[in-house]
């Protein structure tokens, strides 16, 4: 019992300290900025009052950190810094204020992110819709012509982009079928062709793990056991070696979910879903807002950090032999 | 070898060979517009037709493949180089800093998800070429050094590194002439992976206007450029994207092909 605490008193720790270490790179990244935020935003002709202005407004006229090496050597800046800063206003859930539009970060993110959180879990769905089947079926027909095919339809989906599934699916099924409409994310329907896009490499990896999962559940003793009583071959699949193959696969999905969340920047890109990548890269990047850049890359990276670590423990909580060892 | 590891060699080896006989294999100037001839379907002209400035897309598909190799020899070299390194001094000495090293530092890195700190890198510092080369490299020596330090880990065990430690070999010497050699083999399945993975990088940067900026032949800009027009004219998207996807693919056929040649548990299935 003791030793389980401390275990898991130890990954709580590592966790903490890798999140501190993320928040730290995220908050210094704006001292790589080229020139300085504020001529990025006011542009070139801003006077010196006017950016004088925009840096006590954002408390960009405090030192970058607590200590900083010039001239003089080492210098203490004191506790007043932006370092400082960002992290009492993180603390109280203050992401600072937008660069572009004076609004706080946090609002602008909590409007985009449920719409990005709803097209990782479609994609999820459509990626275990189209793999548990294509799994099962190559697993139980193994180097048979479904087996072939689904490793190759699974190569596909693991090789093609979805900067180019993406486009594809709008010209067939959006401009020549007119089933959906290209881009948007207004109408129900529209998180269709972009869950398929974004789900279509994580079927491609379910796929093969299903197979493999499959395959090596069948050659258990248990199945024997299974097919000597008399199971059908399809009781066998679903009720004994799809529940025990599917433990990897669960923590495949737990992990996925954070790659789905990054990978979705793309996919809100070709299909103009409001989502936090959207935003990250049309108000963010596109327009200088830095500090807003900073919000979403923290809000994503912590999201999957989170995910991550909470796989983890499910994981280990499902499966004792990996609490063992 | 199996099938698909002579597939994606085959693959591979003509865009290895089209990116170096680049100006043999063009047809025409890859940045020379010809306004009077946008979008057309491919032809004996224009093989793959033009694009939206009316240059010619199979010149711009070949040289794209230097800009794709470029980008990934540089990455895998850099990357590997340093990731063999600190993988194998943490491996290697283990203690405290193999906990510092794989504990914490791995950790942070794999923090972040793929490609996201790349862009976060490319957003701040501005878009080019050693940029986006410098940024792929920060993600990507973590995965050597996970597959180092395992095998370090591994191979130190054995008699004959026991036995050279007692002959006195320094420690340095133990890991360049024993260890290393006896690891290789899973790194050369990771950077061929790598390889397949720095170029789905580019082409995803390039597209997202975050890596290399026009009129560089990108096959990720091509694709970012032919994205508003495709609709009516998909020749413009399709040769791009099939030369990103059969690159990749013949990058990972490599891996997988020589993962399941390496491992013979795999290789029976």
């Amino acid at each position: 019992m003791k030793y389980k605490f401390l275990n898991f008193a130890r990954q709580f720790a590592l966790i903490l300290l890798v999140i501190w270490t993320v928040v730290s790179l995220v908050t210094l990244l704006i001292e790589f900025v080229p020139g300085s935020p504020a001529t990025a935003i006011l542009g070139e002709t801003a006077t010196a009052e006017q950016i004088a202005n925009f840096n006590a407004k954002h408390g960009l006229d405090k030192p970058a950190f607590f200590v900083s090496y010039g001239d003089n050597g080492l210098v203490w800046n004191g506790l007043d810094n932006r370092y400082a800063d960002y992290w009492a206003g993180l603390l109280q859930g203050d992401l600072g204020t937008s660069f572009r539009t004076d609004r706080p970060v946090l609002d602008m993110i909590l409007e985009r992110y449920p719409a990005t959180i709803q097209l990782a879990i479609a994609s999820m769905l459509v990626a275990v819709g189209i793999a548990l089947p294509l799994g099962v079926l190559a697993g139980t027909n193994k180097n048979g012509l479904i087996d072939n095919g689904a490793s190759f339809v699974a190569l596909l989906g693991i090789s093609l982009p979805t900067f180019v599934i993406g486009p594809f699916l709008v010209y067939i099924f959006a401009v020549q079928l007119g089933w959906f409409r290209p881009g948007g994310s207004l109408y129900p329907e529209d998180i269709i062709l972009p869950s398929v896009t974004l789900g279509a490499a994580l079927s491609a990896i379910l796929t093969r793990m299903i197979r493999s999962s499959v395959i090596e559940e069948l050659g258990e003793d248990y199945v024997r056991t299974a097919r000597a009583k008399g199971l059908s071959e399809r009781k066998v699949v679903y009720k004994h070696v799809l529940k025990n193959g599917l433990i990897p696969v669960v923590t495949i999905l737990g992990l996925q979910l954070g790659v789905l969340l990054a990978g979705s920047i793309i996919t809100e890109r070709i299909f103009s879903w409001q989502g936090l990548g959207l935003l990250l890269l049309e108000d963010g990047i596109a327009k200088r807002d830095y500090r807003l850049v900073q919000g979403c890359v923290l809000v994503i990276s912590l999201t999957y950090i989170i995910a991550n670590s909470l796989t983890d423990f499910v994981y280990r909580r499902l499966d004792p032999r990996i609490r063992l060892s | 070898m199996n099938r698909l590891f002579y597939i994606g060699g085959s693959i591979a080896a003509i865009v290895i060979l089209m990116a170096i006989f680049a100006p043999f294999v063009a047809t025409h100037d890859v940045v020379v517009q010809d306004l009077a001839n946008r979008f057309a379907s491919p032809s004996a002209e224009h093989w793959f037709g033009t694009d939206s400035l009316g240059r010619d897309v199979f010149s711009r598909v070949v040289y794209g493949a230097r800009i794709s190799l470029q980008v990934g020899i540089t990455v895998v070299a850099v990357s590997g180089v340093i990731g063999i390194f600190i993988g194998a001094i943490a491996g290697f000495y283990g203690g405290w800093v193999d906990k510092f090293l794989s504990g914490y530092l791995f950790n942070v890195f794999l923090a972040f998800p793929g490609l996201l700190l790349a862009i976060a890198l490319v957003a701040f510092w501005g878009a080019g070429l050693g940029k986006l080369i410098l940024a792929l490299c920060i993600i990507g020596w973590v995965g050597y050094a996970r597959v180092m330090r395992g095998q370090v880990l591994k191979v130190r065990e054995y008699d004959f590194v026991q036995a050279a430690k007692a002959l006195g070999a320094s420690n340095m010497r133990i890991l360049f002439t024993h260890v290393l050699p006896n690891s290789i083999q899973p790194l050369i399945v990771q950077a061929s992976l790598g390889m397949a993975g720095s170029v789905l990088s580019e082409a995803s940067l390039s597209f997202l206007g975050l890596g290399i900026p026009p009129p560089a032949p990108s096959w990720g800009t091509m694709i970012e450029e032919a994205r508003n027009y495709f609709a009516n004219y998909p020749h413009t998207l399709f040769f791009p994207g099939a030369a990103i996807a059969l690159t990749v693919l013949a990058f990972n056929f490599i891996g997988d092909g020589l993962r399941e040649y390496l491992d013979p548990k795999q290789r029976t299935r």
